[in-house]
């Protein structure tokens, strides 16, 4: 079993209003829950990106936690306050270029001795392109047609050094890059760094299939878990790989209590916090495309209809067809007799994974024992300290089990996923 | 300028590549050692080495008090993602970050990129003075009150004190706000070389300290003036520049045969004027321009870091020390601390907010 631990987001999964909740900046926060993380003898530690500010009807979005650092800068530090924890960065391929980003890569893998891992996420829309250069709009196709040959320069460039340190020209000559000269930094301890895709779609699995090491997908029931783990597995041979060449690691949230009674309570009140009045108002606002100010989070839920394309949210994906999730909504709230707030409270926010540590640790093994992941990527709800019970409880009991490392066998990222060195292509 | 101006040294630490931390890490302590304002890393697309705002953010936890200040182009690089990294180097050092700004001049530069052609450095520079506002513009834009955690309303912040930038440059534009919340410095420290006449123009009005080169105190003391007179052209405070003399310094052979003064020898990748000597004659000749107000202290680049740092600090810094003109330890913690700059209220708070901070309301 693999595990990581994701620094805490700007959504409303981050409870900021708990006493027990610090900073989202301070570079203290990083170093706990990494040190947190390594203790734990996690695989990685991850970090998500911003590139916008997300808005709701045309302003800063207020109510989930606001502004991040840059990843690979923390990333660079927290590397000389651990010592085998890998360090991965989310990082995007539209607003970037190949030569540069490869450089901060690989300058990473050097400085943390190969620890770095890079999750390449692609973006399409022209409100975040405001803030950059390259501004404008990809439609869906060029953005992973971009991430794919992004990914293969960056790995012309890694390996643009020999494995003896003597350094070659490249040129890359392709629909989104052209490129030549020489690369700065020699081939980094890992060969190249590990290579992160998240996203279930079917262009993203086949992406993943062709170019990653690690898939981050979202977190479902045993069965789709299974049902997702063989697809994606089963893309592999295309590209002439093995099965265990491409970790599947789910996004989850755990609450460990002293009995799962206790823990399914801790759990309720976790997404009462995360659903806030002014929360549920908003996330149906996100639903039904309309300013919603006027309802009450503690009344019926609006019976007006959605609207399409509105315009409201930016900077965010939404899912789903809205009068269809609106639909399953109102059955919910009319079956159990529950208020706006409560329906959302119901809907969207249980976490993956409560019960006792022991109920915890063998329903994590019953995932991957039964190819439904390869391990878990641990999304807390509170800075720096949600993974500490985790930690604390649940990992000394995968440990006992032997489902998971009781210490690191090398010294790498690489090794702890057990995925080989990449063949040098000079 | 008053004898009395506190004397300030920087040294850079950058020379032949290294591709591990530990190297880079003993040369930035010896520095703090020596209680200097600041550490250099110099960094081009168009030699080897590491991305030096990442060495320097690996450097920041395993040290405590010097300022640390990479060098980072602006020419093939995005604006927005620059005021980022430097602002999370600001947060990760708890506020020793600056920044030396650069630009890419070549078309083998160019051509790792494929985005433009090589451009003359008059309109590089330009460029280059635009992504210092706009940076600054973007460690602004959220006020440092804008967190607010309010559980009544719900609300983490208030969002009436964030603020669009919307900076329409030559070349490009940002929209913001910034992404990373304003850091420890308010602003992290600019700085410029301003060797040629275009970069002279950017450091005039965006630099928060200058580089220059000279080779005698009546020369440098004639391009400090010029640069705080255009710095006050753009409405800036004079005092709020800071004015650093660039030396390459070789104190390897010369240990009994001073060669006193400053000689022109050769010129070391447009490094800096050549100081060859012992390290009492540098400690001299610092002493002796400090004194005649020739600059506000100097920027040392070693011929060999290992060695000449080494000999800096405990030669020439230790005998400024003995002599009671340079500082024995940081009082302050942050790098304006060290520089003596005051920490800036952002241009788009409050105007109370905004006259607390004389510098910050002449550069608003």
């Amino acid at each position: 079993m693999h595990l990581a631990a994701h620094f805490p987001g700007v959504n409303a999964t981050t409870v900021w209003a708990d006493p027990r909740s610090r900073s989202q900046i301070d570079f203290s926060s990083f170093v706990h829950l990494a040190r947190t993380a390594e203790r734990g003898k996690f695989d990685f530690f991850f970090l998500a990106e911003g590139l916008r500010l997300r808005e709701h009807n045309g302003r800063v979005h207020d109510l989930d936690v606001v502004g991040r650092p840059e990843s690979l800068t923390v990333l660079n530090a927290l590397a000389a306050v651990t010592e085998r924890l890998g360090l991965a960065a989310t990082v995007n391929a539209t607003f970037n270029e190949p030569y540069e980003l490869a450089r901060r890569l690989a300058t990473l893998d050097h400085l943390s001795e190969g620890r770095a891992a890079w999750n390449v996420v692609t973006s399409s829309d022209a409100f975040t392109g405001e803030n950059f250069r390259r501004g404008g709009y990809l439609d869906r196709a060029d953005r992973y047609n971009r991430a794919a040959e992004f990914v293969a320069t960056a790995r012309e460039l890694w390996d643009s050094w020999t494995p003896d340190g003597e350094s070659r020209p490249f040129a890359h000559d392709g629909e989104q890059f052209t490129i030549s000269g020489e690369f700065t930094v020699p081939r980094s301890p890992q060969g190249h760094p590990v290579v992160i895709q998240a996203g279930d779609s079917s262009e993203g699995r086949e992406f993943a299939a062709s170019a990653a090491d690690i898939i981050f997908t979202r977190h479902g029931t045993l069965d789709a878990g299974r049902i997702f783990y063989a697809d994606v597995k089963a893309r592999l041979a295309a590209y002439g790989r093995q099965p265990d060449d491409l970790k599947i690691m789910p996004g989850v949230t755990v609450v460990v209590g002293d009995t799962d009674a206790e823990a399914q309570e801790q759990a309720y009140e976790i997404r009462r916090q995360q659903v806030s009045p002014q929360n549920a108002i908003l996330a149906a606002e996100q639903l039904w495309g309309t300013d919603l100010s006027a309802y009450d989070p503690d009344g019926p839920l609006p019976e007006i209809d959605p609207v399409i394309d509105s315009g409201l949210v930016k900077g965010r994906v939404l899912h789903g067809d809205p009068f269809a999730v609106v639909a399953r909504w109102r059955e919910i709230a009319a079956a159990k007799g529950l208020s706006l707030r409560q329906t959302v409270i119901e809907t969207t926010t249980r976490q993956s994974f409560i019960g006792s540590p022991q109920t915890v640790a063998a329903e994590l093994t019953a995932f991957v024992d039964e190819r439904a992941a390869d391990g878990f990527i641990l999304v807390p709800h509170l800075t720096p300290g949600g993974l500490d019970d985790f930690v604390d409880r649940v990992v000394p009991l995968l440990q006992e089990s032997g489902a998971f490392r009781s210490e690191y066998s090398g010294s790498t990222l690489r090794s702890h996923l057990g995925l080989v060195e990449p063949v040098w292509k000079g | 300028m008053s004898a009395r101006t506190p004397l300030h040294l920087a040294a850079e630490i950058g020379g032949p590549p290294h591709y591990d931390a530990g190297h880079y890490l003993r040369l930035a302590r010896l520095a703090e050692g020596g209680a200097l304002d600041y550490v250099t890393l110099g960094d081009s697309f168009a030699r080897p080495g590491l991305d030096a705002l990442a060495v320097l953010a690996r450097v920041a936890p395993a040290t405590d008090r010097i300022g640390l200040v990479p060098t980072v182009t602006t020419t093939h690089t995005e604006p927005f993602h620059v005021s980022s990294a430097v602002a999370s180097l600001d947060w990760v050092s708890n506020g020793r970050a600056g920044w030396h700004a650069d630009v890419s001049t070549t078309e083998a530069e160019a051509r790792l990129f494929g985005r433009r052609s090589a451009a003359p450095p008059a309109a590089l520079w330009q460029e280059a003075g635009e992504v210092a506002d706009v940076s600054a513009r973007l460690w602004d834009s959220w006020e440092d009150d804008a967190e607010i955690r309010d559980t009544a309303t719900g609300r983490f912040i208030d969002r009436d004190k964030l603020h669009y930038v919307d900076f329409e440059g030559s070349t490009f534009s940002v929209r913001g706000p910034a992404i990373v919340p304003r850091p420890p410095q308010g602003r992290p420290v600019t700085v410029i070389d301003a060797t040629s006449a275009p970069a002279r123009a950017a450091a005039a009005r965006h630099a928060d300290v200058v580089h220059i080169r000279a080779t005698t105190p009546e020369q440098a003391a004639a391009v400090r003036d010029e640069l705080r007179a255009g710095a006050a052209a753009h409405g800036r405070d004079p005092d709020a520049l800071r004015v650093l003399v660039a030396l390459t310094v070789d104190l390897g052979d010369v240990e009994t045969a001073p060669e006193p003064g400053l000689e022109s020898g050769p010129q070391l990748a447009g490094r800096g004027t050549y100081f060859r000597g012992g390290p009492v004659d540098l400690a001299d000749l610092i002493a002796q321009w400090h004194r005649a107000g020739a600059a506000d202290g100097f920027h040392l680049t070693p011929i060999t870091p290992e060695r000449d740092l080494e000999r800096i600090v405990n030669g020439t810094v230790a005998l400024l020390q003995h002599r009671s003109l340079f500082r024995t330890f940081h009082p302050g913690g942050t790098l304006r601390e060290h520089l003596g700059l005051v920490r800036p209220a952002s241009r788009y708070a409050a105007p109370k907010a905004a006259a607390a901070s004389s510098a910050a309301s002449k550069e608003a």
